[in-house]
């Protein structure tokens, strides 16, 4: 396959690295409610698709930048996630399951739905202007896009400052607490009704930045939250349940996997087999290096709580 | 080991309920009704009852593998998918009839399921319904990487293949409208047996208390592994049958959570989870619903989600563990029920 | 308030399990400044018992009064942030946090007064040794004194002891039990869950029996009837 050595291997590697950067930003709101409150949240993509459909309406209706319009998002998702949480999730927990997941995966369905009747299912884009296509040179011939590199960096940030949040503040050591025993927290004078509603909001507000880091780089449609959830979770496992850094690492794995996927395995395949190559390889590939990687280690890279 | 106390009173285990026996002679005479229909009713009504037989069954076998077996998986679209390719592959490649196509789509779906238990088995609770949900779009998307499978926009059952299944039209309607009803009675009544059978007995511990069970003796992997494979055999079969009378392929259609996941899960929470007659309520209220908002869009998936999510809030055990526990109904009773009697000597207990 | 009147009663305080009633009509009280031992055997109804006072377990409001007020209603953070903390059975310290993070989370949502974190390191020296350690690697009883050190910290008025002595070796009981008299000077107001009568009278002004979630005895730790105790212990 002498056709592999034309592959720009450092620009697939980096691009794929940048992307897990924002898979890191899907997977952090995810993580956050099952370490604190072993909520597997089925809606959390639909949630992505839904900030992106606000930050669309914000920038719409005020014309303003669409990173701006992260200042009007991430509050109002705190704000529905604690009422989320308050008023509907808190009253799923406890020992089973079933309630919560499946509560969850109605409200999935009732999103994705309202959004289709509300906006129709063509696809959107936000529109951040010369930002998108700015890119810098690296030395190597690789030339790096200036958003992803955005991206990337804010999701190191993020997951610095959930790092602060949980392990330097009163209300991280609360979380924790929480997380290893719900009852003896209680005890302790933390109101875990209040607590889960805000463990809720931080993840949503965390969502809600993905979101609108997302709606620039990629269309959006309401179908589109099922393989958000699906990436979010891959990197999860990959790294890792419960672990901070290792969402991050999993979020590098999947992306590069995905870029890998793209550029090397869908057209040696195609080459082989004699059929064009098809979009969906650099899904497929993430797909089945999660699946190697769940049976090669079950409970991720850097595994930390466990279920 | 015997519980019967020595005097006064004696105890029988009671497998059947009255209104059980009562209900029984009643589905006998609708079943009857049914299997004539094509004599006496219309194409439109006989495709709804076709499929609301196959919902049916799809609903009772995520309700065991759910309600039962603990197993919530988001992802049993990919045996109905692989069922229908099976189906496609096996009668389009290598010329098998149709019907016994449906068979090796059981079959098939039961293999597959094997190696795939294996994995997502790993991962726990919820992760393991998300697991599952990979999986079936890792099919989703390698059928669409297969040009021999149609690719990603699908293909058809050619016309001599179709003319093999009956020679006319007419003939294949009626033919298909019977089989559903079999093949739906086969299912459901499999999952009958097998929950008043001694496994059902195992899974009723395992739904119960996972923990209890397994010090009991209960082997809850394997009874799960087993509950598992057998669900993907049924559901395969029944993907088969699906998209033979469908007569045509897709990836999207064949792995579609919505139709064969999303609506199933949402018939059984709605209709009571965990019981048998739960999912038949959740069944026909979902048809209601569907028929009633025809006009409306996707507002009825709207409105199951509010009603299925308004459910499990406000009575986990569904429209029918309210009504059952209230009248103490048991159409179909799994369960062993000691009843206490007064003995023969007449001495009340 | 003067002293005399009671810090915290109870009147017919039942409480149940789900379908299982744990306790029947319990009548107790304890003045400020109060050592109070609970004796019983397993399964008497006793953890049951402080777990309904810290509010972990549901009751009517009138059940449990505190300062006068009723608080059977109130749910345990509440309670907490009135001055009732729960040392609880099997200490229960968060295992993902640290020595210092178990003991500063006790008082993150408390009172405020004399008990600090240097207080506590004061009073239990170890545990300042080992600050930066899981609460995991600690020894028994080592665990034992973060976990009183923890209920501290929200400076109570009045703290429920659990079975501390669970599991320990006599030498760590008997330098537990020294800690409760230097907690009891401060003038905090002490109920004692204990399994060991002796330990237990020796410890406390008067006691409470239980026996089958109800009170079979009651009265001043000092001088009483030991066969009594007994018969009421064991029920006999």
């Amino acid at each position: 396959m002498s056709w592999l050595a034309e592959v720009d291997w450092a620009s697939v590697l980096i691009q794929g690295t940048l992307i897990g950067g924002l898979y890191a930003l899907f997977a952090i709101g995810l993580s956050l409610a099952f370490g604190i409150m072993r909520l597997v949240n089925i809606a959390h993509g639909d949630l992505i698709v839904l900030c992106a459909y606000l930050a669309m309406i914000v920038v719409n209706a005020t014309g303003m930048h669409p990173l701006l319009s992260i200042a009007v998002v991430v509050p109002l998702m705190f704000v529905l996630g604690y009422l989320l949480q308050r008023g509907l999730l808190n009253f799923t927990l406890g020992p089973s399951i079933l309630p919560p997941l499946l509560v969850t995966f109605g409200i999935s369905v009732i999103i994705q739905n309202l959004l289709l009747e509300v906006f129709g299912a063509d696809t959107r884009r936000l529109n951040a202007g010369a930002m998108e296509t700015a890119s810098i040179a690296l030395p190597g011939d690789v030339t790096v896009g200036i958003f992803p590199l955005v991206i990337f960096a804010v999701a190191l940030v993020s997951l610095g400052a959930l790092q602060y949040l949980l392990y330097r503040t009163r209300l991280g050591r609360a979380f924790r607490a929480t997380s290893d025993d719900a009852d003896t927290a209680e005890l302790m004078g933390i109101d875990n009704r209040h607590l889960y509603s805000l463990a809720m909001g931080i993840a949503l507000a965390f969502t809600a930045l993905a979101a609108v880091l997302f709606s620039i780089r990629t269309s959006f449609d309401p179908a589109a939250g099922p393989i958000n959830l699906i990436f979010a979770f891959e990197a999860v496992i990959i790294g890792g349940l419960g672990s901070l850094w290792g969402t991050l690492l999993g979020g590098v794995i999947l992306g590069v996997s995905q870029s890998l996927g793209g550029s090397v395995v869908g057209p040696s395949v195609s080459m082989l087999i004699g059929t064009q190559v098809s979009a969906q390889w650099q899904i497929l590939t993430g797909h089945i290096v999660f699946i190697i990687i769940l049976i090669v280690k079950p409970d991720g890279l850097f595994p930390r709580i466990r279920d | 080991m015997s519980t019967a106390p020595a005097f006064t009173t004696r105890f029988d285990v009671e497998r059947s309920t009255q209104l059980s026996r009562v209900s029984a002679v009643i589905a006998c005479l609708g079943l009857a009704v049914l299997i004539s229909l094509p004599w006496w009713g219309e194409t439109g009504t006989m495709r709804l009852i076709a499929e609301m037989a196959y919902f049916l069954a799809l609903a009772q076998l995520w309700n065991l593998l759910a309600g039962y077996a603990g197993l919530v998986s988001v992802g049993q679209q990919v045996y109905v998918g692989i069922g229908g390719y099976v189906l496609f592959a096996t009668s389009d490649w290598y010329g098998v009839h149709p019907l016994l196509a449906i068979l090796i789509s059981g079959v098939a779906a039961a293999v597959i399921s094997l190696p795939m238990a294996l994995i997502v088995f790993r991962l726990r609770g919820a992760y393991f319904a998300v697991g599952t949900w990979v999986v079936a779009e890792i099919f989703n998307l390698f059928v669409a990487q297969v040009p021999q499978l149609g690719g990603g926009s699908g293909y058809s059952l050619t016309p001599e293949i179709v003319r093999s299944v009956a020679a006319d039209r007419a003939g294949r309607e009626m033919l298909m409208y019977w089989m559903a009803l079999a093949i739906s009675i086969a299912v459901i009544a499999f999952v009958y047996m097998l929950l008043r059978s001694r496994h059902g007995l195992a899974l009723t511990a395992i739904r119960d208390s996972e923990a209890a069970s397994e010090s009991l003796g209960v082997d809850t992997y394997r009874t799960k592994l087993m509950i598992y494979v057998v669900t993907a055999l049924c559901t395969g079969l029944l993907g088969g049958f699906i998209f033979l009378q469908k007569l045509r392929i897709s990836p999207e259609a064949a792995f579609s959570i919505n139709d064969w996941t999303v609506v199933v899960i949402f018939m059984v929470v709605i209709g009571g989870i965990g019981t048998m007659e739960g999912p038949i309520i959740g069944l026909l209220i979902y048809f209601a619903m569907r028929e009633m908002l025809a006009d409306y869009g996707s507002w009825y998936l709207i409105l199951l989600g509010i009603v299925a999510v308004a459910v499990m809030l406000t009575a986990r055990e569904g429209i029918w563990g309210l009504i059952g526990k209230r009248f103490d109904l048991h159409l179909f009773p799994v369960r062993r029920r000691l009843i206490q009697r007064p003995d023969s000597d007449g001495k009340p207990g | 308030m003067s002293t005399v009147e009671n810090l915290l009663k109870t009147k017919a305080l039942s409480a149940c399990y789900g379908d299982f009633q744990a306790l029947f009509d319990i009548e107790f009280e304890i003045r400020e400044g109060e050592t109070v031992a609970v004796i019983g055997s397993n399964g008497a109804g006793k953890s049951t018992f402080l777990r309904a006072l810290a509010g972990a377990l549901d009751s009517a409001p009138a059940m449990v009064s505190y300062q006068g007020n009723p608080i059977g209603h109130l749910p345990a953070h509440q309670v907490l942030r009135l001055g009732i903390a729960l040392v609880p059975e099997g200490r229960k310290l968060f295992p993902s946090l640290s020595v210092e993070e178990n003991l500063r989370i006790g008082g993150d949502f408390g009172r405020a007064g004399p008990w600090t974190l240097n207080r506590v390191y004061e009073l239990f020296p170890v545990l300042a040794e080992r600050r930066a350690q899981a609460a995991t690697a600690l020894s028994g009883g080592q665990q034992q004194m973060c976990a009183i050190g923890r209920a501290l910290m929200s400076n109570p008025r009045l703290l429920l002891c659990d079975e501390i002595s669970m599991g320990l070796a006599p030498v760590i009981i008997r330098e537990l039990y020294e800690r409760l008299d230097t907690i009891a000077a401060e003038g905090t107001t002490l109920v004692i869950v204990e399994q060991d009568i002796d330990r237990a009278l020796a410890a406390a002004d008067r006691f409470y029996c239980f026996q089958k979630g109800r009170v079979s005895l009651a009265g001043t730790a000092r001088g009483f009837d030991r066969q009594a105790i007994t018969a009421a212990y064991f029920g006999i």
